[in-house]
């Protein structure tokens, strides 16, 4: 038994402890906002934040999450909401569905840095890939979070 | 179209998925033509077309299309709510099941809007008026003293009422035959800027796609394909599969040589999706891997290379291109080489199916549901309306999921385990198992006279077509793949388009913008190569290319407008700043294109510095008629130029041996965030016909990036993508 601590609820699962992580939400434990896109940590459809910083949860073994904490797109905390709410204004998301990894990743990133510049946006944000095309979006809306979060 | 009717009292709901109880107007619309048109015209009332108004004030506007990020459950029913003046806080959108009744739920092409914007206007405006008689019947009081605006009937006293306490009243009121249309001066929707339906779900992990869907029992399979395109199975070993925790079986899965059909393999189901992926690469299996193990992507651009330089088969002949290049002042030629792509959509290809008995139930992100449906009843041997067909939100499209291959692959599994499955694709199974874009080689001979203007345009392609994919062994263009060379808008008295041939060795299918890819990578760039050769500036030789104002020679209801074509051209050109001083370095390299009924040109600025290439800005300006959301249009033409950055940068898919050599994001890259370019885009204000959107902004880039390049470095490049000529 491996206990989990997602979105601040405990799960126990029984499963093979190689497993990654991405398996353990979306296939038993259920929650399905996080992604599968690539599996090989390329994309960053499956970011969750492990104990504040975005990780690729397809390549972390479940047995090394024991600990964590894990936060998923169905989580809350300030900076995400803060960015889910910056990203309705700027109607970013297209297909929508490389979204949860890009506002997982946004998160950390203001995590670590409340004010990052231009290229510290870029840095952070190229572990994702959107295919649609909303990277304009993504990085105007990132930049109005920040505006805002700083004006209150 | 036929009447709208009132069925609120009628037992027309069952199937639709509306609940009685509130308004319901239904009409059947019968305008659908396209390449999978399967409707079938009745003389029973069979509506497709729905609005259901209930007591509560929510209105639930059915989409029959398929939404993969093109705004289409935003759009299409924000014009149903214009012209109802409704409130679109009360809009709810129900997803349509596929079903013909529903006319062509194709969801590609860029038409969804083309083809249902009249008809979303009618119904909308119909609704209205029947809300607009229950008000004043029930205050005495003559209709036309009653307006309709923001959900609520106003009388000229003042009094009003909420559409939602109307209901009851009509109900069991007859539909007027005819009713008018808002002017668009009085749009409150159409035309402006509205945020999508979805954005909220599609931002906080709730939206459920085809990869998120969950029912009881439901079992998880992975499938090891033939390495080589059509191969066949000859033997497997399933021992070292089956040890893996979490595998419960496996099974083979039939290959079925239909254009839709499953390319066959081994099947690996399991608890969970990690244990199938494992299980299955654990399978041992012996492929007899057939003819196209002969397929090599370097050879083979040799062939069709060598095709288009020997006379082919001439699709189109005006004037004696002959004797324009005898006489010319100067010729010059080129040849462009394009490869392979994949569409890579981020979302892989799944389903998730449960056959029961003769029913089969479907929950899948597909593009065309009536082709899945039309499919999986085939495999089946059984009568389409047993199989029910749920389209999820698709995690893009791009023209892959059009092709249910994958949904008939479920539906073998499931029906051979009993039980509920999800097929799960991996990345690598995406990449290599695709139904490719075509991979082309291009030649290219213009005349030009004493004065500098072309006076002879000789334009040969070879490429596999996708008519291949339907019927095995077609090797020459079709007639609608020829069309966007042969009705290149340029103003030439001798031009001859010819086709060579090229055989097809994996499955090639349409991806975004299709063939417009290559034949607007070639006809732009070679504009560009000859407006050098002649000496003059690229923009005002592309102006004089062009020529006169007309319109397109076509029984088609939309015909290019040349006149339109120059205004996009300069227009883009001169947001861009085109001709003015520039950063060190920069240069504005411009395209235009008219595909999907729309006009669109692209102005790019790049620069290259110790050989890296950088897109700074592009400048988009599109023609695509009357704009229904701009908001859309504005990201649609944003994606597009991240689309055809990609796949200029990095595109290329090539085969060795018969295998697909990439296989991941690493080595089949996109572009990311740090390369995006500023992206600004102007949308011509029309009234005209609406045309496409979610493609016609693609052809453009690459072309565009390409000539700009030569502005900066002298060197122009003739193949993509530019990683090959190490610019990044």
């Amino acid at each position: 038994m491996i206990t989990l601590k997602i979105n601040g609820k405990e799960h126990e699962v029984d499963v093979d402890p190689t497993m990654p992580l991405l398996w353990v939400i979306r296939d038993i434990i259920g929650y399905t906002g996080t992604k599968f896109g690539c599996g090989k940590g390329l994309c960053g459809a499956c970011m969750v934040l492990m104990d504040g910083n975005a990780v690729n949860s397809c390549q972390m073994p479940v047995s090394a999450m024991e600990g964590k904490e894990i936060i998923t797109i169905e989580g809350k905390t300030e900076n995400l909401q803060a960015l889910q709410k910056s990203w309705a204004e700027f109607n970013v998301p297209q297909c929508g569905f490389c979204q949860s990894g890009q506002l997982i990743t946004a998160t950390s990133m203001l995590n670590n840095n409340p004010n990052p510049s231009e290229a510290e946006i870029n840095g952070n944000m190229s572990r994702n890939i959107c295919r649609c095309g909303t990277y304009t979006r993504i990085k105007g809306a990132i930049k109005h979070c920040v505006e805002q979060k700083n004006k209150s | 179209m036929e009447q709208i009717k009132n069925i609120s009292r009628r037992g027309f709901l069952k199937g639709i998925g509306l609940a009685s109880g509130g308004l319901i107007l239904a009409s059947t619309v019968y305008s659908f033509t396209s390449f999978d048109s399967e409707e079938e015209i009745s003389s029973e009332f069979n509506p497709n077309l729905f609005v259901q108004l209930n007591a509560d004030g929510t209105l639930i506007l059915v989409a029959s299309r398929s939404e993969m990020g093109q705004g289409v459950r935003t759009s299409l029913t924000s014009v149903i709510a214009d012209e109802m003046e409704a409130d679109w806080d009360k809009v709810m959108v129900k997803q349509a099941t596929g079903d013909s009744k529903y006319g062509n739920q194709n969801t590609d092409g860029s038409k969804s809007v083309r083809l249902l914007f009249q008809k979303m206007r009618q119904m909308g405006a119909t609704v209205k008026t029947v809300l607009i008689t229950a008000a004043a019947k029930s205050w005495s009081v003559p209709a036309a003293e009653c307006k309709a605006e923001n959900h609520f009937i106003i009388h000229t006293s003042g009094k009003k009422i909420g559409f939602g306490d109307l209901v009851d009243l009509a109900k069991d009121l007859e539909v007027p035959e005819k009713v008018a249309l808002k002017s668009p001066k009085d749009f409150k929707y159409i035309g402006k800027t509205l945020p999508s339906i979805d954005v909220v779900n599609l931002s906080n992990g709730s939206a459920v796609f085809g990869l998120d869907k969950r029912i009881p029992d439901m079992k998880y399979a992975a499938i090891k394909h033939c390495p080589v395109a059509h191969g066949t199975v000859k033997s497997f070993d399933k021992a070292a599969a089956l040890k893996i925790q979490g595998v419960i079986e496996v099974v083979e899965v039939p290959k079925i040589n239909k254009a839709f059909g499953p390319l066959g393999g081994i099947a690996v189901i399991a608890t969970n999706t990690w244990a199938a992926f494992k299980g299955r690469d654990a399978l041992a299996v012996e492929w007899e891997n057939g003819t196209n193990a002969s397929y090599n992507s370097e050879n083979y651009m040799e062939t069709i290379t060598a095709n288009v330089h020997k006379p082919g088969h001439v699709e189109k002949s005006v004037g004696s291109v002959d004797d324009a290049f005898s006489s010319a002042n100067k010729s010059i030629e080129a040849t462009y080489q394009l490869p392979h792509l994949a569409h890579a959509p981020m979302e892989v290809p799944n389903a998730v199916v449960s056959v029961s008995g003769d029913t089969c139930e479907v929950w899948a992100p597909v593009q065309s549901p009536q082709a899945a449906r039309r499919e999986v009843a085939n495999f089946l041997n059984t009568d389409q309306s047993n199989v029910t067909i749920n389209v999820t939100f698709l995690g893009g499209g791009f023209g892959r999921k059009a092709k249910p291959d994958f949904v008939v692959e479920a539906t073998a599994i499931s029906k051979a385990i009993g039980g509920p499955v999800q097929v799960v694709w991996s990345r690598e199974d995406d990449i290599q198992h695709s139904y490719y874009h075509t991979v082309s080689a291009q030649y290219m001979k213009g005349a030009l006279d004493s004065n500098g203007n072309v006076s002879g345009w000789l334009h040969r392609f070879a490429f596999p077509t996708i008519g291949s994919t339907f019927k095995a062994g077609s090797n020459l263009p079709q007639a609608w793949e020829a069309r966007s060379a042969k009705d290149v808008p340029y103003d030439i008295p001798n031009m001859q388009i010819e086709t060579g041939k090229a055989d097809a060795h994996v499955r090639i299918g349409w991806l975004r913008s299709v063939i417009n890819i290559p034949h607007g990578f070639a006809i732009n760039v070679f504009a560009d190569e000859l407006a050098h050769e002649a000496g003059k500036d690229p923009l005002d030789f592309r102006l004089d290319l062009i020529g006169k104002d007309r319109l397109q020679e076509t029984k088609d209801a939309y015909k290019y407008d040349t006149a339109k074509l120059k205004h996009v051209l300069k227009t883009a050109a001169k947001n861009a700043g085109y001709g003015k001083p520039l950063p060190e370095g920069h240069e504005i390299g411009l395209a235009v294109h008219y595909s999907f009924y729309s006009h669109i040109a692209a102005a790019v600025e790049v620069s290259v510095k110790d050989g890296q290439l950088k897109v700074h800005r592009v400048h988009m300006v599109v023609n695509c008629g009357t704009a229904i959301n701009k908001d859309t249009i504005k990201a649609q033409m944003e994606g597009s130029v991240i689309f055809g950055m990609s796949l200029a940068f990095y595109g290329k898919i090539t085969a060795k041996d018969g295998v697909i050599e990439q296989s991941n994001f690493h080595n089949y890259q996109m572009l990311r965030i740090k390369d995006a370019p500023e992206i600004h885009v102007e949308i011509v204000e029309s009234n005209d016909k609406p045309t496409g959107v979610g493609e016609p902004g693609v052809p453009v880039i690459a072309p565009a990036i390409v000539n700009a390049i030569f502005k900066v470095t002298g060197k122009r490049y003739r193949s993509l993508p530019l990683s090959d000529h190490g610019l990044v």
